[in-house]
């Protein structure tokens, strides 16, 4: 994202200083307005934020001072809300919710790395029917795939079985990583690639040397998006799985009905189901909107 | 949903890549392997089930009481009906209220947040101290787990007696000599509000990120010019940067309201769809007809009714996104 790199002139080239100078001509009333519009976007943002600073701060709170009215906002701090859901087993759900997200990310990838190299590097006729193909299964409600898998999958015997889920976030996050990384690709320099045929590397070579450094950012991003989605998928996980396979949602829905005084509880749960994506999702935020975007936004 | 890729076939420009004359049958397969896994593992997951959906809504189904006939070997049903079961689909009067609450939902939720996302792109626009850490909060909200998000508002900021909307509200009030504030119920007097106004803040930031990205990407030597030129702001805002900005307006949109008409995480956690059946949008109203009533055809039915209204929100979406893709490799 260019949020970096517009943020400040590095060198001081003709072109900045020329622009620093014009900045400051606008004078005092720019100086006054700016100083209105910096309060009202951190104003926002803080009101933004607060329900996401509130669900953590209560986390550390024992129950008693979660439910205060007027709310308590500074009171004795406690790990106990987390070790209280360790206690009641969210370990499990947790490694469900990682091998689901993560084999299929890895699935993902392993499908959709040569079929966008077929629908970029060297396209096969017709690739953008294809591509829309692709993106219209992403369309397609999963709801309304939901029984007929739900009874495929019963016959089977495969209902609360992990795997089921690894194949159909496969399926549910492949279209967005076929459009991510055709995007990647579609930017590989066809002067380098034809450079190194003619110095006579072979195809698998020119992948390698040529191909594969370039994609590795889309890579990355790709794989980020896909571990967002599945890790927060909820509907099919709480159709196909009941116990032994259910994943980190389904917790933090059985968790709340069977509880009294749970607040705290419950935020220290959602903070920590949500702390993989949020760890994610800040480390690489400037991939994120290119993945929301399917690749459209650069 | 292949008649969605089908109506762009005219459009498309042809693929960039000579083909030289006669190319052989052996290499154009060539070309096609890497693509052949993705793409039948596709059809497979996604189409397979669509056409059975399909099927089924053609048939009297419930597993409680079954009958002698064998779907496919997935199961017994009673009788075929033909469309009965899609002339209960409209007719009924909570599959029609469904429909309209499904509207009111994603037209409510994208609206809010688009004019919200909007507001705090430009605002984020400007460089002013902390904006990289302003915009890392402003994302928060969207990479909250959904289920999580939809519980803490409904538990720890909407909940009557302790939540944190009436409890800011009695501390205000408190400030001001009242011995209490009013107490609202915010669930179960403003459901849908409720329900929209939680998507509205997960939401925001995904059209904040997409919409900045817009404007981070208008020629600032235009800009320029047009300052030069004496624009003044709201003049450059009307006729350079919205024009630019609308096929990000509409990406956005069109990506917002495909997944906001699929959305049951918010309205499974803060109401059940309730009170009565004033928050249940079509997806709930799917899952219920499933799992509780467990009208198999009926389901399938209004599935199928959801699928052909989402390929026409899709068709829109389709064709805004094949403009940004052309554009860029033509």
């Amino acid at each position: 994202m260019s949020a970096q790199t517009t943020e400040t002139p590095k060198s001081g080239t003709i072109l900045n200083r020329r622009k620093k100078k014009s900045a400051q001509g606008e004078g005092d009333l720019a100086e006054t307005g700016g100083f209105v519009w910096t309060t009202t976007a951190w104003v926002l943002t803080l009101i933004f934020f607060a329900p996401v600073a509130w669900m953590f701060l209560t986390s550390f709170h024992s129950e008693a001072d979660a439910a205060t009215n007027p709310p308590t906002l500074l009171a004795g701090f406690t790990l106990d809300n987390y070790s209280a859901l360790f206690d009641r087993g969210v370990g499990p759900f947790l490694i469900n919710s990682a091998t689901a997200s993560i084999v299929s990310t890895l699935l993902v990838l392993a499908l959709a790395i040569p079929a966008a190299y077929a629908l970029s590097i060297k396209p096969v006729e017709k690739w953008t029917d294809v591509m829309f193909f692709f993106l219209s299964t992403k369309f397609l409600p999963s709801i309304a795939a939901l029984l007929p898998i739900y009874l495929l999958v019963q016959k089977i015997g495969g209902l609360d079985n992990i795997w089921i889920l690894v194949v159909l976030y496969t399926a549910m996050n492949l279209p967005i990583a076929i459009w991510m990384l055709q995007s990647f690709l579609a930017e590989v320099p066809k002067e380098i690639m034809e450079a190194a045929e003619v110095d006579g590397a072979g195809t698998l070579r020119v992948i390698w040397s040529v191909i594969v450094p370039i994609i590795t950012p889309g890579i990355a991003a790709t794989s980020l998006i896909c571990f967002i989605f599945s890790w927060n998928e909820f509907l099919l996980a709480k159709s196909l799985t009941a116990v032994a396979a259910s994943t980190s949602p389904v917790f933090l829905v059985g968790f709340i009905t069977s509880e009294g005084l749970f607040l705290a509880k419950l935020c220290a749960a959602a903070t920590l189901v949500s702390l993989p994506v949020l760890i994610a999702g800040f480390a690489a935020q400037d991939k994120l909107v290119r993945g929301l975007s399917l690749g459209a936004v650069k | 949903m292949a008649t969605v890729a089908e109506t762009h076939q005219e459009e498309n420009a042809a693929p960039p890549v000579r083909r030289p004359t006669g190319i052989s049958r052996r290499s154009r397969w060539v070309r096609r392997a890497p693509l052949l896994p993705a793409l039948i593992f596709t059809i497979v997951i996604t189409q397979v089930p669509f056409l059975i959906t399909m099927g089924i809504s053609s048939l009297r189904w419930n597993p409680q009481k079954p009958g002698d006939k064998s779907f496919l070997g997935l199961g017994d049903y009673t009788s075929f009906v033909g469309f009965d079961n899609y002339k209960t689909v409209f007719t009924d009067e909570r599959l029609r209220s469904a429909v309209i609450n499904t509207i009111t939902l994603t037209v409510g939720t994208v609206g809010i947040s688009l004019l919200l996302g909007l507001g705090l792109a430009v605002l984020l626009d400007r460089k002013f101290p902390g904006r990289g850490l302003a915009r890392t909060l402003l994302i928060a909200p969207f990479l909250i787990m959904p289920v999580a998000s939809a519980l803490l508002w409904k538990h720890a900021l909407y909940n009557p007696t302790y939540g944190l909307f009436n409890g800011t509200i009695n501390a205000v009030w408190k400030l001001f000599g009242a011995d209490h504030g009013p107490t609202i119920d915010f669930v179960s007097s403003y459901p849908m509000p409720s329900v929209i106004a939680a998507l509205v803040w997960q939401w925001t930031p995904f059209m904040m990120l997409i919409l900045l990205a817009g404007l981070q990407a208008q020629p600032t030597d235009i800009l320029e010019a047009a300052r030069v030129d004496g624009a003044n702001g709201v003049k450059i805002f009307r006729y350079i940067t919205l024009p630019h900005m609308r096929q990000y307006i509409e990406l956005s949109t069109l990506l917002g309201a495909i997944y906001i008409v699929q959305q049951f995480d918010a309205v499974f956690s803060i109401t059940q769809g309730g009170p009565g059946s004033a928050t249940t949008n079509l997806p709930y109203e799917i899952y219920l007809t499933t799992f509780s009533k467990l009208e198999y055809g009926e389901a399938s039915a209004a599935g199928v009714v959801t699928v052909i209204g989402t390929i026409v929100v899709a068709t829109f979406a389709l064709r805004v996104v094949s403009s940004l893709f052309r554009e860029e490799h033509s």
